[in-house]
């Protein structure tokens, strides 16, 4: 099946973020405070990785599975969105202690009482498709 | 391996794996993004009558709400048959700033003063999951994009606007944590 892969990538993410304990509310807030190096250390690792990588791609114009040029869709200019958008979701990411993958991982790992997160997450993201238009982007 | 793969993960292997998935998807010709599946699920069920934002073609997506399958079911195998260690071993100096707020030491991977059905079932508790849930989804979609999509698809890519997500995501994570917190707590 096609999409059987995509569901083993998932495996792999959901126990990633179990074993490096960055879907713990816990490690979230220690983020914020500043008071370890961890969670630092696997966005840092990870991204560092990913320019390396990515500049890699770009330069041998590799290619993906199929044989098309793997591309990157630039995202649109613009200054507003990313700025209050991105404030919005910090402001829920350290209350809650998740970020969405990690919402879905935490359901699976057994603590659920995270439904009601997810399921305001889904609410969250309809809010914003019915005031999109009035809002600054 | 096997006993390396048991202990918790240190901060360099789990990024590394994070890159891993990253790239495998870019060769299975996707691009990582997880906060997309929350759009996903409200096309799927029917948000298309109520915004144009939810006139996609949600089938397309398929293969992400695969990875989302996949990442509950990563969840599951990690707690049941990984050895998670808890409690979550976070610095002493945390520790010590979230018992100023009623938080004990950790007992498991998450604060039972948030997370548990106790707790969830008081109108306060509800509320602080109940809001923190909108405002991760309504920013994610604002923002075009959450963690795995900015700030490790984005910046690996050297997107301006990315970067500028980015550093919104930590304001809004510090006024939360060094200003919200002390009243909301």
């Amino acid at each position: 099946m096609k999409l059987f892969r995509f569901f083993l990538v998932g495996i792999v993410f959901g126990i990633v973020m179990a074993k490096s304990e960055a879907m713990s509310w816990y490690r979230i807030q220690e983020m914020f405070r500043f008071h370890s190096f961890h969670m630092f250390g696997i966005i840092g690792t990870a991204v560092t990785l990913g320019v390396l990588g990515v500049a890699l791609i770009r330069k041998f114009n590799v290619r993906d599975y199929s044989g098309r040029s793997i591309s990157f869709i630039p995202k649109e200019r613009s200054m507003i969105r990313y700025l209050a958008g991105g404030t919005i979701f910090g402001l829920g990411w350290a209350l809650s202690g998740a970020c969405p993958g990690p919402i879905v991982v935490n359901i699976g790992y057994g603590c659920t009482t995270m439904l009601v997160v997810f399921v305001f997450a889904l609410l969250g993201t309809f809010l914003y498709g019915i005031v999109r238009n009035k809002l600054p982007h | 391996m096997i006993e390396f793969l048991l202990q918790p993960w240190p901060w360099w292997f789990s990024g590394g794996v994070i890159a891993l998935i990253m790239f495998v998807l870019l060769f299975f010709g996707k691009s990582f993004g997880f906060s997309s599946n929350l759009q996903t699920i409200c096309s799927a069920a029917g948000a298309g009558r109520f915004a144009s934002l939810f006139n996609t073609n949600w089938k397309s997506q398929g293969w992400n709400l695969a990875f989302l399958a996949g990442a509950v079911t990563g969840g599951w195998i990690a707690h049941h048959f990984l050895q998670q260690e808890e409690p979550v071993r976070i610095s002493e100096a945390t520790i010590a700033a979230l018992r100023e707020y009623g938080f004990s030491a950790p007992l498991g991977m998450q604060p039972d003063e948030l997370y548990s059905w106790e707790t969830v079932l008081t109108l306060r508790g509800f509320l602080i999951l109940a809001v923190g849930g909108l405002m991760v989804g309504f920013g994610a979609r604002y923002a075009g994009g959450c963690t795995s999509g900015h700030a490790i698809s984005g910046l690996s890519d050297l997107q301006w606007p990315s970067l500028l997500a980015v550093m919104g995501f930590f304001l809004g994570g510090l006024v939360m944590t060094h200003v919200l917190f002390p009243v909301l707590f």
